[in-house]
């Protein structure tokens, strides 16, 4: 990608989890560069490194070597400008909220002006699809549906870059079809960064302008495969013949990595 | 008998006994209970031929309840007792829980502090209250304390345990992605203890609070027992013991209202915890 200057770099980066007598080599020299606007997907076996790339970039964790921009800073500056919004792989709501005040939580603690929240909230449940849950506990939702309201809560506060750690997972096909569509309208409307991990790669080929697959112990990135389907996409997307070559093409890349390992 | 344990309570659905008006059949639970307790009770005073003033009957326990004094009938002065036992319980399980709850926020805010104190803290629940208690109650008596105080202080010592124990593991409960949630969004500290770990720490809370709520009557009993006390269930406990021989009924009286007060008390708690703490799953 020939950008002027990205707004997600990583730079030879490794991570090492543990001591000296036990360490897991969880990333090792990875590099990538994402510009603004971009929407790219990680996919990889499970264990090659996704969760814990997107946590240095956060700053939820330190890299052990290696540099990492977000947004032009150190990531702990960036996360510290709330420049981003983070979905984790398991929903973590809180409890004693309701979704309502679930989805609220970022706009209290960033101190938004209290008459905003209702408005946003409303909005971003509405996009879920949980309106008509907002007054319920977590304990009362379906998994599929604690995930959605931990997604209107990363899009409470609208962030310029969203880093989502497999967002859809925990959900049906139909459902997650229908949140794809209205991520990517999100994504359009609001020009922002997404960084997605995913096991779908029907998914990753859907939403992604790019996709890094990568490959475990030690996490390395393999390839980066461009996806060429022109946006808006649409449901007739899903059945052109080039997206079944790029499924085939990412597909492939992933099995060759596997069995280059054994 | 045996199919009764099964049945669903909330739907009765598939109640067996039709016949049953829905009340008894909720009240069946204490009648059989109780009726139970009854046969073993004197049953085996029956059988082990225990005397009397071991074991009164309980129809000698129930003519103690009922037997008028110049100041009423006995069930009603104990209830006066045991009163002003709640009280001094009260101001107590107040104290206790309040100095219980900011011991508990002061040791999860600064380590040192725990690693220092917390051996104090666990030491002091291995001092036998019992032997103690004459000390605090005459002690403070010479300082001129009003005779309840006292008795509240000792309830506290038996309350703040419980709280600075639980609160403290409620405050650390949080697991971690809940914790990178808040610092995702660059929360101060002052924020994930408020936003995060107090509401986290409130059932913890309600369950010391419910071993706290009998503990605390215990502990005002307990500095009602050594002579000079004048008002509580715990001086008629010991009246009771005194003249057990003549009227061996009495004592079980005020046993068995020592005994109401104390699940009064829990049942309070176990009410405000269902009051407050709406976000659990329902059992
Ligand atoms: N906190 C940690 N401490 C020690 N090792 C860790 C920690 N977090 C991750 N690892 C290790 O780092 C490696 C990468 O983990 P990571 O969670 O990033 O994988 P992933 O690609 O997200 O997998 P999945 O698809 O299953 O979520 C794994 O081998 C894991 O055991
Ligand atoms: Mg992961």
């Amino acid at each position: 990608m020939a950008e002027s200057t990205p707004i997600i770099a990583v730079d030879k980066v490794s991570k090492i989890y543990g001591n000296a007598n036990a360490s897991t080599v969880a990333l090792k020299d990875v590099s990538l560069s994402i510009a603004k606007g971009e929407f790219v997907s990680l996919v990889g076996p499970s264990g090659c490194g996704k969760s814990t790339l997107l946590r240095l970039i956060a700053d939820l964790d330190k890299a052990t070597q290696g540099t990492l921009l977000v947004n032009g800073h150190a990531p702990d500056v960036a996360r510290k400008n709330r420049e981003y919004g983070f979905v984790f792989q398991a929903p973590t709501l809180y409890d004693w909220r309701t979704v309502e005040r679930n989805a609220e939580l970022p706009l209290e603690v960033m101190g938004r002006a209290k008459a905003d929240w209702k408005p946003r909230v409303d909005k971003m449940l509405a996009m879920v699809g949980l309106r008509d849950f907002h007054d319920h506990y977590p304990w009362q939702l379906s998994g599929g549906m604690q995930q959605r309201a931990s997604i209107a809560r990363a899009l409470s506060f609208d962030p310029a870059i969203l880093l989502m750690d497999e967002p859809f997972g925990a959900l049906d096909e139909f459902t997650r079809e229908r949140m794809n569509m209205e991520l990517l309208d999100i994504w359009q409307t609001t020009h922002k960064t997404i960084l997605f991990v995913t096991h779908s790669i029907s998914e990753a080929v859907f939403l992604s302008s790019r996709i890094v697959v990568m490959t475990p112990r030690p996490g390395r990135i393999a390839t980066v495969v461009d996806i060429d389907l022109p946006y808006p996409r649409t449901f007739e997307t899903r059945e052109s013949p080039r997206f079944f070559e790029l499924m085939t093409v990412v597909r492939e890349t992933l099995k060759e990595e596997f069995v280059g390992h054994e | 008998m045996t199919n009764s344990v099964t049945l669903n309570e909330s739907t009765g659905a598939d109640r067996q006994g039709r016949s049953m008006p829905r009340w008894l059949w909720l009240l069946s639970g204490y009648l059989i209970a109780f009726v139970l307790v009854a046969l073993i009770w004197e049953g085996s005073k029956a059988i082990f031929e225990i005397p009397d003033y071991k074991l009164p009957h309980l129809a000698q326990i129930a003519e103690a309840f009922v037997r008028p004094t110049p100041k009423g009938p006995v069930w009603l002065v104990l209830l006066q007792d045991a009163a002003y036992t709640a009280f001094e319980a009260l101001v107590g399980f107040t104290l206790g829980s309040v100095t219980g709850f900011a011991i508990a926020v002061l040791f999860q805010r600064y380590l040192p502090l725990r690693r220092g104190f917390l051996p104090y803290v666990i030491a002091s629940q291995t001092v036998p209250i019992i032997a103690i208690a004459p000390m605090i109650v005459v002690g403070m008596g010479r300082l001129g304390a009003p005779p309840w105080l006292s008795k509240s202080i000792i309830a506290a010592y038996l309350t703040f345990f419980p709280v600075v124990i639980n609160v403290l593991r409620g405050l650390e409960s949080v697991d971690r992605d809940a914790l990178l949630l808040m610092r995702s969004y660059a929360a101060t500290d002052n924020q994930i203890f408020r936003l995060l770990r107090l509401p986290a720490s409130v059932p913890y809370l309600f369950t010391a609070l419910k071993i706290s709520a009998t503990a605390s009557i215990i502990g005002a009993i307990i500095g009602e027992l050594p002579v000079g006390s004048t008002r509580g269930i715990g001086v008629q406990i010991v009246v009771g013991s005194q003249y057990n021989t003549f009227n061996p009924g009495f004592l079980w009286a005020t046993i068995i209202m020592a005994a109401l007060l104390g699940m009064a008390a829990y049942a309070l708690v176990a009410l405000a915890e269902k009051r407050i703490v709406k976000w659990k799953r329902e059992e």
